[in-house]
């Protein structure tokens, strides 16, 4: 993980300090909210229903033990004592006082946390893939350029006041865990004719009113002229981005509005006027923040050590290894998901007491380091193979060896309406209600992978358009309604989810995933044809008719 | 539920002027008094927009306590308790709709 | 409207002059983008430094045969937040070369000051008396800044370059 020197540490108490002086400005009245509002934004900060939310950034979705200890404590002393984290690899705490926010963002700062263009319509949180540096199917570790990108973007000043949110991601592997093609800018790792690093670059993904998946205008972009490009593409944006309607602001928009030909076009000719002057991405620059990068010092080791094959004989512990347990790129170790969806329960939420118990599972088996990604779990990216016992019995003695990711119950949700301002209904009741009804694991293990994504309103913090079940919140009438989707994806292959039929009320939306589930256990091919695919072989007629027959 | 801050100001049936604390966002009503109660019990009652829009003048002409009034529907009980007009608003008077994640008693 | 110029509240010597009235001999002028590409040729042989209104929505590429003639130029915010004007800052400076005066117009407010300074911004017509008070202290909030720009503030990137020359320092472990 990237280790902060005096010079980001500088940067980010002066940032500290900055902010805390416009709070005081704000609390005096000497700022109008209309004028402090997109200050605090590019801090992190929301006005919500019930209080202000604090959006941490997890760059890159890294965080050391001594920094989830630190979430813990902004957790107890200035929040409900539970953190929320996100579907961009964030962190939210949604009890926050402005008058005590100096002190958390302080906290944070000794740290290297940070709110900083986690809001605002600047470039935010670069979202990664969370096993990177882990996995075993990648070119190179995506993250030293993510870190890159973050400080080259960070209080910009010709990108910082955008038309709306811009948004970053990328991957280095050939299995897209990132969904980066739901990006503004999609960053795939690629290697040239002559082995070296580049990037095929794509624009114009994102959900929302009008979702749209990224498409590629540069095949391969050398990494030295990475800044420069994205430079261009940004100032293509900044300045013919549409400014008048916030529903039409983003990049896909006028991605969609040129036609990707004349965007590109567009990009080229700013590039190529910008070649003197633009910033170059040498070797000297990647190598000075990859050097601030530090690695687990990984054990040699051997896979399948004695300890762990006699305790695949325990079958509480071989649920947890199929289920939990994913192959790492240094021989002897794994990764381990942990999931942070339990039945009945709000998904992605975190205790302090259990931030601190994975800060401390981390350290003792893990070399220290924590993961998070978009699916709203916590990961520990390295584990020796022969402590994979050890560490479930500490987990599973926490409450925290739940197996089920990926399965109907590990569900990806926005807080909706009963946390935020722009939601028009609730997700997270419907979700719990869902974890429910499918509580139970052998019918959970049957079902097979299967992602159910549920956004509160249009704004698609859910990403429900790329879920394999996707469910939008609408309002109707005062009512609250839900759209059903089927057959989304997110990884490479991304597809974007089809609209069934009418949106059904908020009570009967569990039905609703019954029938559709019963269709697909009948449809099916073979058991372990898994949902998306029974979706897209059949087409959503089937499960329409199911879903709709009795209504 | 539509941002109310998006709505015309139209005023069908009953409502308070409601609004989030400056310091710490809580949710807070105008009261008959001219200040703020974090209690919907507390807050005056208004059937009409000119009656709303003189509480939102006064509201937004001070400016250091209270952030984005708007008028909020609600409606009265037959013992005159005043009860949330909306779900929106349900939950901004009763919190979110499910318990908050168990947390031990600090000790 | 104060005017913030060298990092201290100045008299404005430019007169605005709308497009119906007449120049006044002798005086510094401002002129709207409309007027000024109009009467570009017969303004040519004015004895008193000129200046143009150069709207957001603009390429600033129409303007760029004109910048030897102009004492400054005046980009718009038309909002704080519509950050158009960033763009034709730093494409002036950078791509086009100009070296007068560049004054920041419109709803220019004291959380901007650095950004636009950093654009190429060398004038400021402040919104707020207490701002334009505020600008010396406003500046010097950060000692150092991630990427390089028009301006010569230090760059961390070049900062750290220097630093790991002079002493190479080991890598600390993770925090």
């Amino acid at each position: 993980m990237y280790v902060y020197d005096s010079f980001d540490q500088t940067l980010l108490n002066e940032r500290v300090a900055e902010f805390s002086e416009q709070i005081k400005r704000r609390m005096s009245g000497e700022l109008t909210e209309e004028e402090f509002r997109p200050l605090r934004l590019m801090n992190g900060t929301y006005l919500q229903l019930h209080a202000y939310m604090l959006r941490i950034s997890i760059p890159y979705g890294t965080l050391s033990a001594r920094k989830l200890r630190m979430l813990a404590h902004i957790a107890r002393h200035y929040d409900r004592g539970y953190g929320h984290f996100t579907t961009r690899q964030n962190i939210q705490f949604h009890w926050i006082k402005l008058e005590q926010l100096p002190n958390a963002v302080a906290d944070l700062a000794s740290v290297g946390l940070h709110g900083m263009q986690t809001s605002g319509n600047c470039v935010r949180n670069i979202s990664t893939d969370q096993w990177a540096g882990a996995a075993r199917d990648e070119i190179a570790d995506p993250r030293v350029y993510a870190e890159i990108l973050r400080q080259h973007f960070t209080l910009h000043p010709e990108f910082s006041f955008l038309p709306r949110k811009f948004k970053i991601g990328i991957t280095g592997a050939t299995h897209d865990r990132a969904a980066v093609k739901m990006h503004d800018i999609a960053l795939w790792l690629r290697r040239g004719s002559d082995g070296e690093i580049g990037f095929e670059v794509g624009v114009g993904g994102g959900l929302g009113r009008t979702p749209y998946l990224a498409e590629t205008i540069r095949p391969f972009c050398r990494r030295e002229d990475l800044l420069g490009y994205i430079e261009a593409v940004l100032r293509v944006y900044n300045q013919y981005g549409r400014r008048d309607n916030v529903w039409k602001a983003r990049i896909k928009i006028l991605v969609h509005d040129l036609g990707v030909e004349k965007f590109r076009d567009e990009v080229e000719r700013e590039f190529a006027a910008a070649k003197d002057y633009a910033p170059v991405l040498d070797d000297t620059l990647v190598a000075e923040i990859a050097e601030r990068f530090t690695y687990p010092d990984f054990e040699t080791l051997a896979d399948d050590p004695p300890e762990l094959l006699a305790a695949l004989k325990n079958p509480d512990f071989k649920t947890w290894y199929l289920n939990c347990v994913d192959a790492h790129r240094m021989p002897g170790h794994a990764i381990v998901t942990i999931s942070l969806k339990p039945v009945g329960l709000t998904g992605g939420d975190c205790t302090a007491e259990h931030m601190e118990a994975i800060a401390d599972l981390a350290e003792r088996h893990g070399y220290g380091e924590i993961r998070n990604g978009h699916e709203q779990n916590l990961c520990l990216p390295s584990v020796r193979q022969r402590d994979l016992f050890t560490l479930w019995r500490k987990l599973d003695a926490a409450g925290l060896a739940l197996t089920n990711v990926n399965l109907i119950t590990d569900i990806i949700a926005c807080p909706g309406l009963d946390y935020c301002s722009l939601a028009n209904a609730r997700s997270i009741p419907i979700a719990m209600e869902i974890t429910r009804r499918f509580r139970d694991l052998d019918l959970q293990r049957n079902i097979g992978r299967l992602h159910i994504n549920i956004s509160g309103c249009i704004n698609a913090c859910g990403h429900h358009h790329i879920g394999h079940i996707g469910i939008l919140g609408v309002e109707k009438q005062g009512q609250e309604f839900y759209q059903i989707t089927l057959g989304g994806t997110a990884d490479e292959n991304a597809r974007l989810g089809t609209l069934i039929g009418p949106a059904v009320p908020f009570d009967k939306v569990p039905d609703v995933v019954e029938d559709i589930v019963a269709a697909y256990i009948e449809l099916r091919e073979r058991p372990d044809e898994i949902f998306v695919d029974t979706v897209k072989r059949l087409g959503i007629q089937p499960f329409k008719e199911r879903v709709y027959a009795v209504r | 539920m539509t941002s109310p801050l998006d709505q015309k100001l139209r005023i069908e049936g009953l409502v308070v002027i409601t609004a989030n604390r400056l310091r710490d966002g809580a949710v807070i009503y105008r009261t008959a008094a001219g200040g703020w109660s974090t209690r919907l019990a507390d807050a005056v009652v208004v059937s009409t927009e000119g009656e709303a829009k003189a509480l939102l003048r006064d509201a937004a002409a001070e400016g250091t306590v209270a952030v984005g009034p708007y008028p909020a529907p609600v409606e009265l009980t037959d013992d005159h308790a005043i009860l949330p007009g909306n779900l929106r608003e349900r939950i901004r008077c009763s919190g979110p709709t499910f318990d908050l994640p168990r947390v031990p008693a600090e000790t | 409207m104060p005017f913030v110029r060298g990092g201290k509240i100045v008299a404005d010597e430019f007169q605005r002059v709308g497009d119906e009235a007449p120049i006044p001999d002798g005086v510094p002028a401002l002129l709207s983008a409309k007027r000024y590409l109009a009467e570009a040729g017969a303004l040519a042989t004015r004895n008193a430094p000129l200046g143009v209104i150069w709207p957001n929505s603009r390429t600033v590429a129409d303007l760029a045969p004109y910048l030897d003639r102009l004492a400054t130029i005046a980009l718009v915010f038309p909002s704080f937040r519509d950050g158009r004007a960033y763009s034709q800052a730093r494409l002036l400076r950078q791509r086009y070369k100009y070296r007068g005066e560049l004054r920041a117009t419109g709803q220019v407010l004291r959380d901007q000051f650095l950004f636009m300074l950093r654009a190429g911004f060398t004038a400021f017509e402040a919104a707020k008396d207490s701002d334009a008070e505020a600008f010396p202290e406003v500046i010097h909030r950060y000692t150092r800044y991630y990427q390089p720009s028009v301006d010569r503030r230090p760059v961390i990137a070049q900062e750290r370059r220097k630093e790991d020359e002079e002493a190479p320092a080991p890598r600390r472990a993770a925090s």
